[in-house]
């Protein structure tokens, strides 16, 4: 087991909890008592905890090298899937997966940033920071997805989109701005889940949709905390102080009204019961397409209009647009 | 609040701005070091007589170039606020109040209606002295409703990019002015309406990935800054120095990502010779 910094009296707990259980195993004694009691301790010191996570425990939480990764959900909430690779222009990106598939019946194209589990497969994914080909894959598989009259399931867990030399060349911005172009006007229902990290345009890339989703213990934010703090405070070292400034938490994020619900984790992050969290979000997108399907593509569209021109907080200086105001919201 | 009283009483005045062009006597250019005189540059539209250097100006110097000076500024009522409460090493509202006095702007961004040649056009035009003409709520806002002018009116649209990215100050507001601005040129583009985009030095991050790139048009001044990840991101990141002309206007042009590059001095005749190209409904020219 892996265990984070602000999770050490845990450590100790596991650690008192492994040792007693090797004296029952050894001996004649009988620890069940004792082990029950334990037991209750990690519970109820987990619940303390994870109920008290402050902006960089949560961003700690979403990389948790034992989180679950997108083609972990896809396999497990699939009946069917089968992966699909490639652009058609220049190649097939690691760091986005995707495919068709089906969930509880339901034809689905499903697609996401993929991150490695151990240090080969890390490199092989680029840690899940895609490239342009990666994003245009997406809208390839998205379009199929138009075609056929499928829904679209994103799963969204990147550091960013990759910064890297061949990227600027193959059009990375131009990438991206095509996705949010063609995602809001895409005829079938998109659900967006930020089930890791939501770092930047490289999240958005994937990230426009009918309905957007986080995860308890993930984070949405325009930056990382750690380049936020070398940018605004030029240097390393306030990526803390940065994580709480930029408010990107999936209770901030819902407060501000810039996602529409936020899904449980199991009792000490996703990690500690995958299968449980997949269930989750199975029966959630199950529950999520039933209402989206009953709308026409038209009807969805202008929605999605509605829900992104709603997003921004300014305010007005002149007197008349204070009244404009007031009358717009009286006649709501 | 001294300020905001200060930009309510700008609103109810005639609209002051400095320019972001250099002030004083003389001016070195940053490409050649030749010293012109600031009047001889302005008249030159602040490009270097001699190595043809394009000066950074702001969003209304392209307003008095394009609209010949007669123009209309729109939805200037629109202004930051401090959503997070943010701060760094100096509060957002400290830095919205320097933004303000400094540049005598409302915002990074500007909206203007005039004519170019005999066509209505719309204009919304960045500043790179407002906040590194970072991209907030007020930039995704004024573009929307822009975009509804012009659907309203069936005018043509072109944004003049010029940006170096997000505003981290509005964390996920201003992330998401990357979809809301995307959002509603996809309903621009519905409508059937042509939008350029204008890409000047410099244009990177979420600008680019954004509004930057979705012109029916895209096109550039000559030797822009362009791109996605900043230079120094990058050269971070695959530890080796970058390519002479890397991310530049010719760069993107060679990739693909550019109709044309255009000179300052003949970006006016340009545009009307596009928009005379581009027939929007109510303004089909008679046919002979
Ligand atoms: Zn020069």
């Amino acid at each position: 087991m892996v265990f984070l910094e602000f999770e050490k009296p845990l450590e100790k707990l596991y650690e008192q909890l492994d040792k007693i259980k090797q004296v029952g195993e050894e001996g004649d004694i009988d620890v069940s008592d004792k082990i029950k009691e334990l037991e209750n301790k990690i519970k109820s010191e987990t619940k303390e905890i994870y109920s008290n996570l402050n902006g960089w425990q949560k961003v700690q939480l979403s990389r948790h090298p034992e989180r679950p990764y997108t083609l972990y959900y896809i396999e497990s909430i699939c009946k069917k899937f089968v992966e699909l690779h490639g652009d058609r222009y220049f190649k097939d990106d690691k760091a986005i997966v995707g495919g068709i598939g089906k969930i509880n019946g339901q034809s689905v194209v499903i697609l996401g940033h993929q991150k490695g589990v151990n240090t080969k497969l890390r490199q092989y994914r680029n840690f899940g920071m895609a490239n342009p080909e990666g994003y245009r894959k997406a809208l390839r598989l998205m379009k199929l997805a138009e075609r056929f009259n499928y829904p679209v399931v994103c799963l969204i867990d990147t550091p960013g989109a990759y910064p890297g030399l061949e990227a600027e060349e193959r059009g990375q911005a131009e990438a991206i701005a095509k996705n949010l172009f063609e995602m809001a006007q895409l005829k079938v229902p998109i659900l967006c889940y930020v089930i890791g990290e939501g770092a930047s345009g490289g999240a958005l890339g994937i990230g426009v949709g009918d309905k957007v989703f986080m995860f308890e213990n993930t984070w949405y934010s325009v930056i990382s905390p750690e380049s936020c703090s070398s940018i605004l405070w030029r240097s390393w070292d306030h990526k803390e102080k940065a994580a709480e400034a930029l408010k990107l938490t999936a209770d901030d994020m819902l407060g501000f009204g810039l996602i529409d619900e936020i899904i449980k984790e199991p009792l000490g992050g996703a990690h500690n019961d995958p299968e449980k969290m997949a269930k989750t979000l199975r029966l959630h997108i199950k529950n999520e397409l039933g209402a989206l399907m009953e709308l026409t593509p038209d009807q969805r569209i202008e929605n999605r209009l509605v829900k992104y021109s709603n997003m921004g907080e300014f305010t007005r200086i002149t007197e008349t647009a204070k009244t404009e105001e007031k009358q717009k919201k009286e006649s709501k | 609040m001294g300020w905001f009283k200060r930009l309510k009483d700008g609103i109810q005045t005639a609209t002051k701005f400095k320019k972001e062009a250099p002030d004083g006597l003389w001016n070195k250019c940053k490409s050649c070091s030749e010293l012109t005189t600031i009047k001889e540059l302005k008249e030159n539209l602040y490009i270097c007589p001699k190595c043809d250097y394009h000066v950074r100006i702001g969003s209304h110097d392209y307003f008095d170039i394009i609209f010949d000076g007669k123009y209309k500024l729109l939805f200037e009522d629109i202004v930051s606020k401090d959503i997070l409460g943010f701060s760094d090493v100096k509060t957002y509202e400290n830095r919205l109040e320097a933004a303000f006095i400094k540049t005598g702007l409302k915002d990074s961004i500007s909206v203007a209606h005039g004519k170019c040649g005999r066509k209505d056009f719309v204009i919304a035009a960045m500043d790179f002295s407002f906040i590194g003409g970072s991209m907030g709520s007020v930039v995704g806002e004024k573009i929307a409703r822009a975009i509804d002018y012009c659907i309203e009116n069936r005018y043509p649209f072109m944004i003049i990019a010029k940006s170096g990215g997000a505003r981290m100050m509005e964390s996920a507001f201003s992330l998401m002015q990357m979809a809301k601005t995307s959002v509603k040129l996809a309903q621009l583009s519905r409508n059937k309406l042509p939008y350029f985009s204008f890409m000047t030095d410099p244009t990177t991050g979420g600008v680019t990935a954004s509004y930057a790139m979705l012109g029916d048009i895209n096109f550039a001044e000559p030797k822009a800054l362009i791109g996605f990840a900043g230079p120094r991101v990058i050269k971070e990141t695959i530890k080796r120095d970058l390519p002479e002309g890397f991310q530049t206007s010719e760069f993107l042009l060679d990739h693909g990502f550019l109709d044309f590059i255009v000179h300052r001095k003949e970006l006016k005749e340009r545009l009307e010779t596009v928009l005379s190209i581009f027939n929007t409904d109510d303004q089909m020219e008679e046919v002979a």
